[in-house]
């Protein structure tokens, strides 16, 4: 029996009064695309954030790869093959395209106490960076400065950027946001393309998408773990159906 | 920097120009005053080139950066009360002290952000003015004179004007030269990253607080030359170099001379201490033909333009002089190619 | 024992002082999150305007109304002319600008009062010793000092507690797009929160006018004391103002007081001679530095922020 990539028990965060994560439990298989969905407030950012390292948990254990991550800090998660993506678009906009893929190449391209020579010319750093662009379909746009782009491009980058550090894990938070139905579509299939490569938890709100993608889905309401598993299965989940899919059209 | 001869490459050009043939002029005319003035606002240039390291391209606000002049000077003249005058010695002991309180400070200051990182800063410069100013042996509120400039053992002589000033102006250069280099760096390129979007930084493997420190401390030590360069300059030091004010003077020559670029602080030390100078006289000028019995007093309220001067300047021309230069030479290059079209 | 009950109490008035300009400058950041460098030039004018009204009227309470009437209406013109354009910009931006507008108000000053300074008397009513103990003496005035500024803070605490306007100010303090969010004219309550700063740190520059200094440039050194009062506090937190100011108000009276013969009698009369006076100002630094490394946010961080 192999151990799962990411293995999440017992997750508890609280803000004040309001529990954001309550006792989150669920695992993800290596190479599988599994995607967490729920309402809004659902605790999904929050529950993203706790797993990149950007928040602690408050109680509730957090396995990638055979280590315990739970204290470590969000720098090193990044080494260790955990790389995320944000919700609300956060590049580096006053720098170039190619730059902001760079400087993700660079991390983990050893230390970065070299003072002397062109960062700019090292071709290791570039080219990686140019082919980190050219798999999402920005190769094009590499020279623009990044505050020039429209907001799908943007979305993308922010894909590139977590791509370009050649992680073993990717988690997407809501990808797709703000984009319209020609970008969506041409962002599921670059996900698509990416599954198997990579073992991605996938937050969403897009239910097409995530029906179409997800080898597995979690959903969250208020917090907690409401249901677990395959697609179907979840379609057919009556309190799933109550919390969240009820409205939704066809599905 | 680009090779374009645009009119801000050409104006930096015509600066260097200017700075390197400074002594000829001062030859030629007599005017030692030029020369005085010059090497001050080259030393404090350098001052304001480490400072923009930090702040222009890292976006640390410091507001505590006039303590290293005063640990550089005060590194300096100790040594020199104490009985040791050789450069060799005093120098590299002031880069060690400045070192050293840079890494202390940005040890603990870093940790913190935003309004708590700016008051933490100016609190420990404080603690170095407070420092001096209570040490007895060593002046306290009067301040140490110098008895000696520093020894090169006969090589050069900064007792001679002129040579002090190209000592001054060939590191001020090369200080330009190593931000130059440093900032395209990968260093350089992650104290960038960090200014633009530290959170992202982190989140793509970056263990961003020791390249913030080492930035701090490489720009303290620099500052901490600069330092032991105008203890040189006035054969003086005293705790009012290190008041949070002098501080507050360096951000300003960085940010009017335009922020994160290699020139600005040229600019701005240059524009400041201009301003100091002439702008009295300037208003003089002014004032006289209306009112010749005031004229005089008038021009020396110049500090009442600078204040307004410097809040419009925030809200109007954020990129400084160099800001400037860069929006007028995009006219020309547009006005150009218009003409060509 | 007379001593340390009479340096207990300058600690107090001291402390209590501090309070008044540090309340101004964390109602402002707290609540317009602007950083204001030039909150020590009304703590000047208002000492320069109590020393002319009260040459002027003859006596110090008319001259000390008029005198915060007239920082307030200083404070509100600033805002309006200057602060307005800066609500919303990057802190550096702040400092940058009200550290141009030290320059323009010391000039200012230099220019009206001349460069001599100038001299308020202690009132004469006030001018004698109270005896608040048996056997110990202290200056009425003084005591006028902590009688006042406790008022003052009561004043605050029931305006921030108890009114519509201090829950505004409550609400502004932990999240400031819900009170525009709310219909509240945000514009004129910036500008009588600032007004009320300017007030306040007016009445602590004319009360201290009698017993330290009335000159120009008296902004700039108190001001990084408020300064750090503010961080120590907690930004936007008043509550926090209040015990940050007592605690530095006090350890800066006592350590200067009483910190020399300790250091004396620890390290030796020669040793401490030389490190006293220069640690004795520095420990309100390391009470800073200390209490930030533990706790980054100041003692009693204020909202969501």
């Amino acid at each position: 029996m192999v151990d799962a990539l990411l293995h999440v028990a017992g997750l508890c965060k609280r803000f004040g009064g309001i529990v954001a994560t309550d006792d989150v439990t669920f695992e993800v298989p290596d190479g599988e695309l599994h995607a967490i969905i729920g309402p809004n407030g659902a605790g999904k950012t929050t529950l993203i954030a706790q797993l990149s390292g950007q928040l602690t948990a408050d109680t509730g254990r957090i396995r990638f790869a055979g280590g315990d991550i739970t204290r470590v800090p969000a720098w090193r998660r990044s080494h260790l093959g955990l790389a995320r993506s944000f919700q609300i678009t956060s590049l580096f906009l006053d720098l170039s395209v190619l730059d902001n893929v760079a400087l993700a190449v660079q991390a983990h391209a050893g230390h970065s106490f070299r003072f002397w020579r062109n960062a700019r010319l090292e071709t290791g750093l570039r080219q990686a960076a140019r082919d980190a662009l050219e798999a999402v379909g920005l190769g094009h746009r590499a020279e623009a400065r990044a505050s020039l782009l429209s907001h799908g491009e943007h979305r993308l980058l922010e894909l590139a950027i977590a791509l370009a550090g050649k992680p073993r894990m990717l988690l997407l938070d809501e990808p797709m946001a703000g984009l319209g139905p020609d970008e969506s579509a041409r962002m599921v299939e670059m996900l698509a393309s990416l599954k198997r490569r990579y073992t991605i938890l996938l937050v969403e709100h897009d239910m097409e998408a995530v029906f179409a993608l997800a080898d597995r889905i979690t959903v969250l309401v208020y917090g907690r773990v409401i249901a677990n598993g395959a697609p179907d299965a979840i379609r057919a989940d009556a309190q799933v159906r109550d919390a969240y899919l009820g409205e939704d059209a066809d599905v | 920097m680009t090779g374009a001869l645009t009119l801000r490459n050409l104006t930096i050009a015509a600066l260097v120009l200017v700075l390197a043939l400074l002594p000829l002029y001062v030859a030629l005319t007599g005017d030692r005053f030029m020369l005085t003035l010059f090497t001050r606002i080259v030393i404090l240039a350098m001052a304001a080139v480490s400072l923009n390291l930090i702040l222009g391209y890292a976006g640390l606000m410091s507001f505590g950066h006039a303590a290293y002049l005063g640990i550089g000077g005060y590194t300096v003249a100790i040594l020199c009360f104490e009985g040791v005058t050789s450069a060799f010695v005093q120098w590299p002991a002031a880069l060690a002290t400045s070192a050293l309180f840079a890494l202390i400070v940005g040890a603990l200051s870093l940790r913190t952000r935003g309004v708590y990182f700016i008051m933490i800063t100016l609190a420990f410069a404080q603690m170095a003015y407070y420092l001096a100013s209570g040490t007895a042996r060593y002046g306290g509120d009067d301040g140490l004179s110098l008895e000696s400039r520093s020894g090169f053992a006969g090589l050069i002589n900064l007792s001679n004007k002129t040579t002090f000033y190209y000592v001054c102006l060939v590191l001020l250069f090369a200080s330009i030269v190593l931000v130059w280099r440093l900032t395209n760096s990968r260093f350089g390129l992650v104290l960038q990253g960090v200014r633009s979007n530290e959170a992202r930084m982190r989140a793509i493997g970056f263990p961003t607080f020791r390249y913030k420190l080492a930035g701090f401390v490489i720009a303290g030590t620099m500052c901490g030359l600069a330092g032991a360069l105008i203890a040189n300059h006035t054969d003086f030091v005293s705790p009012a170099m290190m008041f949070w004010t002098r501080s507050g003077d360096l951000i300003v020559m960085v940010v009017l001379g335009g922020m994160g670029t290699l020139f600005g602080p040229v600019f701005g030390a240059l524009a400041l201490l201009f301003l100091e100078q002439f702008l009295p006289a300037a208003i003089s000028a002014v004032v006289h033909p209306f009112d010749p019995a005031s004229a005089a007093r008038a021009g020396e309220f110049w500090q009442i333009v600078l204040g307004p001067l410097l809040l419009v300047v925030v809200l109007f021309a954020r990129g400084g002089i160099d800001g400037l230069l860069g929006a007028l030479s995009d006219r020309i290059q547009r006005a150009r190619k218009g003409g060509h079209g | 024992m007379t001593l340390f009950v009479e340096q207990c109490l300058n600690g107090l008035q001291f402390g209590l002082l501090l309070f008044l300009l540090a309340a101004g400058l964390t109602l402002v950041f707290g609540i317009m999150d602007l950083v204001n460098l030039a909150h020590g030039s009304l703590y000047m004018l208002g000492a320069y305007f109590a020393a002319t009204f009260t040459a002027w009227t003859g006596s110090f309470v008319f001259g000390a109304v008029l005198a915060i009437a007239a920082t307030l209406l200083v404070g509100m013109a600033v805002e309006v002319i200057a602060m307005r354009r800066l609500y919303g910009r990057d802190h550096l931006d702040h400092v940058l600008g009200t550290f141009g507008l030290i320059l323009f108000f010391d000039e200012l000053v230099r220019l009206i009062w001349g460069p001599g300074g100038r001299s308020l008397a202690v009132p004469s009513w006030l001018n004698h010793s109270v005896a608040i103990l048996p056997g110990i003496e202290y200056p009425a005035y003084r005591l006028a000092i902590i009688v006042v500024t406790l008022a003052v803070a009561a004043f605050l605490y029931v305006l921030v507690m108890r009114t519509r306007i201090g829950m505004l100010i409550r609400a502004g303090a932990s999240n400031r797009e819900m009170v525009g969010a709310l219909g509240v004219n945000i514009k004129l309550l910036y500008t009588l929160i600032f007004g009320l700063g300017a007030a306040l740190a007016g009445l602590a520059g004319l009360m201290q006018a009698p017993i330290l200094t009335v000159q120009i440039g008296m902004g700039e050194n108190i001001l990084i004391l408020a300064f750090v009062i503010t961080v120590i506090g907690g930004i936007g937190s008043i509550r926090g103002a209040f015990v940050a100011a007592l605690l530095v108000g006090f350890i800066d009276t006592m350590g200067r007081s009483f910190f020399p013969q300790l250091l004396g009698d620890l390290l030796g009369r020669q040793a401490a001679s030389t490190a006293a006076p220069a640690l004795s100002s520095m420990l309100i630094y390391i009470l800073m530095a200390a209490i930030l490394v533990v706790k980054p946010q100041g003692l009693f961080p204020a909202g969501s922020r």
